[in-house]
């Protein structure tokens, strides 16, 4: 019953996906309006926090080697650190702005353990070729929440942070557990069967 | 026109372009769903049930995508246009 890895791609692809749209409908209307309802301050924080939550049991069930454990592992733990302290924040619990730079952080960390864990080149596969992409995408947009940062009211930088995740759930749902990419698929990956 | 009016109705334009901008990521995502299965009819297995397994046909990406912009535009979308709409309605 234990899903193909591709379906928990596709499953978190799902959850970027709407995190995104909530951040870019934050980006938009700005913090007073979006947090006007309660329950709406903690939707993103919440999801992002659950997501964190839920790599858990991917890092139990999906560990077919010990760099996966720590990247799946390293995954959880930023997700939840990031999630908690903007909860937190909204909560009134924390006050320091300086908690949301938890959110660069879970992207670096995360960026970097997807690129480390990766241990084919970018032509092996789909999948391969998608890790060091997500990778790098995330590494580099880590810009986006560490300038929003600073610049709350920053239109511009928040939408690259929400689009951030659009992006992301678009590439995890390219994602294949065998499949060519550009025509390139290496001879050890098996062979493509859809 | 006195610049206080001029002001105001620029202020009201951005709310309005703004409510724009919400009501239509719901839409514009599920569009993207959809159009997605008619790029890649093979992704939606229930077109072709017959010999799928259980996460074959619950997983199945481009309807997995049009279900994120319905979540949004009916449970998301409606309230933040009626906040912004108290916001530009407001005191």
């Amino acid at each position: 019953m234990e899903p193909p890895s591709e379906f928990v791609h596709w499953m978190f692809a799902t959850g970027f996906l709407l995190l995104g749209l909530c951040l870019l409908a934050q980006a938009i209307v700005g913090d007073e309006v979006w947090r006007r309802r309660s329950w709406r301050a903690y939707l993103w924080p919440g999801l992002i926090f659950l997501m964190g939550l839920l790599m858990w049991p991917v890092m139990v069930f999906f560990t077919n080697s010990t760099v996966h454990m720590l990247a799946h592992g390293s995954w959880a733990q930023v997700m939840m650190l990031a999630g908690a302290s903007e909860l937190g924040l909204v909560r009134g619990k924390l006050h320091s702005r300086y908690w949301r730079l938890t959110m660069p952080l879970a992207f670096l960390v995360s960026g970097s353990a997807i690129l480390i864990h990766e241990q084919n080149s970018w032509y092996f596969a789909r999948s391969a070729f998608l890790h060091h992409l997500i990778g790098w995408t995330i590494v580099s947009c880590a810009i986006f929440p560490l300038v929003a940062t600073f610049r709350p009211r920053s239109t511009f930088w928040r939408s690259g942070f929400a689009l951030t995740f659009v992006v992301l759930g678009v590439m995890l749902y390219c994602d294949r557990d065998v499949a060519p990419v550009f025509g390139h698929i290496a001879s050890q990956a098996g062979t493509p069967h859809r | 026109m006195s610049t206080q009016l001029v002001s105001e109705h620029a202020a009201v334009r951005r709310r309005t372009a703004r409510a724009w901008a919400i009501t239509t990521l719901g839409p514009a995502t599920m569009l993207g769903g959809v159009v997605w299965a008619f790029l890649q009819p093979y992704r939606i297995t229930l077109l072709h049930p017959h010999g799928q397994g259980f996460w074959w046909l619950a997983i199945e990406p481009p309807l997995l995508v049009v279900a994120a912009g319905i979540v949004f535009a009916f449970l998301v979308a409606p309230g933040v246009i009626e906040d912004l709409d108290a916001e530009e309605h407001g005191p």
